[in-house]
């Protein structure tokens, strides 16, 4: 069936998101809370997720450029970042995200816009496996409601 | 689920019974727990909300702090629970934490990616029940009703330990807000439902079962080491952990400070709204009839102010004096003494002035010898005129004060007037014992009083209650009555205080008045005026309530009408009885004045007998003060008690009634005062 085939192919994504270890356990609680009310509901939270976060990465990067930036304010975006990163279970990004944090703790602004480039690879990747990942699933499951 | 019942059940603030130890809670519970969630993160707040969804709990997001606080403070039982995100935009998760607890004393958890130590441990002291690490768990969340049933527990727990005083205190600050802006009607009926409130608390107190939770009791020394932490930190800075810590009272918890502290801020508010008058005091008198409940309330809150400020005595004194202790002073003579009381002890000493050898008494403060803060020089004027009467049942609740403590809260400022009248105050003092008693107490005091020898009034003190000494208050058995309605009798002393036991005695001194010439000598009850303040500020805070309701009586007493202020005052106190219709005209109102303020403040607001105690003695300081000073204008209503604080002005008001009283009093000669030695 097509609806079947297109079922395994989702199933066989999302199993590599975990095993290539692009999301976490949390994205399996995310998972959890979707139900038929919410059929849709991780999805909607990745999609403020992306949005948000792209506005900190922007701005991270924007900082990075500028030289007036003070550690503090780079911490406080990445703590932003880190937060709701975890939530979502976006592993990579997060794994990133710590790392950097640590190099910007030494006060090592290169190694730190280094981890930022990093963080954004990670990022777009994940961004980039999800969508499609999304799309099938919403394309997927609205014959079945029909 | 019956969201609804469980959430009935739930909702802390509401029925305590609830969360009594051991009840039965709901089976659906924690379901329908009420979480506020603050998180500036939406996609995390987005995920909370679905995960507290799941666990069954009624959300409510916010994503600013403000708003949150905002929610919170529209509908303070609307929630069991909040949670928050630690670094936020508009204000650092820890500040509202320090609000909430201050405002609402919920339970709170922290929130945050960042799991350092020092964080973790900032959330700890500022008072978080919980710190979650983002990412957060949904079975964490599930257990987080743990927090609620455990406050609830605890929180139950403190009221069984000290009893609820502060409900008790709570009440009187209620009505103390009503009285401020309502007329003498309202606060005769507060006074009046203080005063029963106030009993249903004590009833209830012991009884834990009840749904009141357990309060601590707020005596007056406790309170008066918050305010002095408060001050020393600094009004705005004042958090309750670093008040808890200056305090270092045992078994205190942050949230009993908590709850007291914003009380206080809130009376502190009001007082700066109310009292413009001259250091609040004088509000408070001047608002004498229509405002005793007022004035008593805001007399008794400036005077805490005031008594925090330590300006209350030099205030008083100020104030009485300025009052020519017109009622305007008298109030805050009241509140002050009531507010200092013990401040106002030593500060009544040089009030004596009237040579009071009684002063020396004073110091005794056990027994309020209201004649301490009298000086002497009440003598025979004083004492003639009920004034005396009333002050030295004021001196008499004054003295019993400090001993406030002793007297198991009740009357404790009768006994305590009674004791100490015994020893002293055998003037006026016993008068302010009977009053301050109750009315029970009064009985036995009444006779005290009556009349005639004031001293020998006062030497029957020693059932305090009889204390009334009625060295001139024999007049009226009734002084102890205290529902100062012997006023008539009372020379114009008489200050009604015939109201409530404790208050009567002041009345008594009313009644004294003809008598009191004669017994104040004796009894140097009159002297009481002077310790009535002295008493009266040192009843301070509890007595707050008192005070000013004392302080409006006097002023309003000046005026034959004097019941009327009582009355005021009465139903300020809630109980006083000041029958204040007693004092012949000025003096009754200081007496009723304060002896309604006793009273009725303290009964009921007095957070416990001792206050009320205080409060009579403040009372009867008062309105042995006003005595005098009514004696000398009669009509200076407003003398009566014109500053409660300022023993000084109290003597001296004392002293020109004594010698406007002029009539025998001069007998009385209060200098030897000093209780023991009536020299009738």
């Amino acid at each position: 069936m097509e609806s079947k085939h297109v079922n395994q192919q989702i199933a066989a994504m999302r199993q590599s998101f975990f095993d290539e270890e692009v999301l976490d356990e949390f994205f399996s609680q995310l998972e959890q809370l979707e139900d038929q009310n919410n059929p849709n509901f991780v999805e909607e939270v990745f999609t403020m997720y992306f949005r948000d976060s792209t506005t900190l990465l922007e701005t991270v990067e924007q900082a990075m450029k500028t030289i007036s930036i003070t550690l503090a304010k780079m911490d406080k975006i990445l703590h932003q970042l880190k937060g709701s990163s975890a939530s979502v279970g976006a592993n990579k990004v997060l794994n990133e995200i710590n790392k950097t944090r640590q190099v910007l703790e030494k006060g090592n602004l290169e190694g730190t816009k280094a981890g930022i480039w990093e963080m954004r690879k990670e990022y777009d990747s994940l961004k980039a496996k999800l969508e499609p990942y999304f799309q099938l699933k919403q394309a997927n499951s609205v014959p079945q409601e029909k | 689920m019956n969201v609804s019942s469980v959430k009935g059940s739930m909702s802390i603030s509401s029925s305590t019974s609830t969360w009594k130890a051991g009840d039965t809670i709901s089976d659906q519970f924690p379901a329908g727990l009420r979480v506020l969630v603050v998180d500036d993160d939406p996609t995390c707040l987005m995920i909370l909300e679905k995960m507290l969804i799941a666990c069954l709990y009624k959300v409510t997001k916010c994503n600013r702090a403000e708003t949150a606080l905002s929610k919170l403070r529209e509908n303070k039982n609307g929630y069991d629970i909040v949670l928050s995100d630690v670094h936020m935009p508009d204000m650092d998760g820890f500040k509202l934490l320090e609000h909430i607890g201050l405002e609402m004393d919920l339970p709170v958890i922290m929130m945050s990616a960042d799991d350092g130590k020092q964080v973790v441990m900032k959330g700890v002291t500022h008072g978080a029940c919980d710190y979650l690490i983002k990412p957060v768990r949904i079975e964490a969340l599930k257990n987080i009703w743990q927090h609620v049933v455990r406050k609830r527990k605890n929180e139950w727990k403190e009221f069984e330990q000290s009893g609820s005083v502060e409900e008790g205190d709570r009440q009187p600050k209620q009505s103390d807000d009503a009285d401020y802006s309502s007329s003498a009607n309202e606060g005769n009926w507060k006074g009046s439902k203080r005063r029963k409130d106030e009993e249903e608390e004590t009833d209830e107190r012991d009884d834990t079962s009840t749904l009141k939770k357990p309060r601590v009791v707020w005596s007056v020394e406790l309170h008066q080491q918050f305010v002095a932490a408060v001050n020393q930190l600094g009004i705005d800075k004042a958090v309750p952990k670093k008040i808890l810590e200056l305090m270092n009272v045992p078994g205190l918890t942050r949230e009993n400070v908590a709850s007291h502290l914003q009380k206080y801020r809130l009376y502190l508010r009001r007082l700066s709204g109310v009292s413009q008058h001259q250091s609040n005091l004088s509000t408070i008198i001047s608002a004498q009839d229509p405002t005793f409940g007022s004035l008593s309330s805001l007399s008794g809150l400036d005077l805490q102010t005031l008594a925090a400020t330590g300006q209350l005595p030099a205030q008083s004194l100020a104030r009485l004096q300025a009052a020519g202790l017109g009622r305007a002073t008298a109030k805050s003579a009241i509140p002050i003494t009531l507010v200092d009381q013990r401040n106002i002890f030593s500060f009544e000493n040089p009030k004596l002035r009237f040579g009071e050898g009684q002063q020396q008494h004073m110091t005794n403060k056990q027994q309020v010898n209201l004649l301490h803060g009298i000086p002497t020089t009440m003598e025979p004027k004083q004492l003639v005129s009920l004034r005396h009467a009333a002050q030295s049942v004021g001196n008499m609740n004054m003295q019993v004060p400090p001993h406030g403590p002793q007297s198991s809260q009740n009357n404790p400022l009768l006994m305590q007037m009674g004791q100490q009248q015994q020893q002293q105050q055998s003037r006026g003092q016993i008068l302010v014992d009977s009053t301050i008693n109750h009315a029970p107490r009064l009985s036995s005091m009444g006779q005290p009083i009556l009349s005639n020898g004031m001293a020998t009034n006062v030497s029957s003190r020693s059932g305090i209650p009889e204390n009334i000494r009625a060295p001139g208050y024999s007049q009226t058995p009734s002084m102890l009555n205290f529902p100062m309605n012997h006023a008539s009798e009372l020379p114009g002393n008489c200050f009604p205080l015939g109201s409530t036991p404790g208050v009567s005695n002041l009345t008594s001194k009313g009644a004294f008045q003809e008598d009191v010439n004669s017994e104040i000598k004796g009894s140097g009850g009159f002297m009481p005026s002077y310790d009535v303040f002295n008493d009266l500020n040192q009843y301070k805070p509890q007595s707050w309530e008192l005070q000013n309701v004392g302080i409006a009586f006097d002023s309003s007493q000046h005026s034959n009408s004097l019941q009327g202020n009582l009355d005021l005052t009465q139903s300020a106190l809630g109980q006083q009885g000041f029958s204040s219709g007693q004092m012949n005209g000025h003096n009754r109102s200081a007496a009723v004045a304060s002896k309604a303020m006793f009273s009725t403040g303290n009964v009921k607001e007095l957070r416990s007998a001792q206050n009320v105690n205080q409060h009579l003695n403040n009372l009867l300081v008062d309105n042995t003060i006003r005595v005098k000073s009514e004696r000398v204008c009669d009509a200076s209503p407003a003398n009566i008690f014109p500053d409660h604080f300022g023993q000084d002005d109290l003597m001296s008001a004392l002293l020109k009634q004594q010698e406007s009283v002029a009539s025998s009093e001069n007998e009385f000669d209060f200098d030897g005062y000093s209780m023991n030695n009536i020299p009738v």
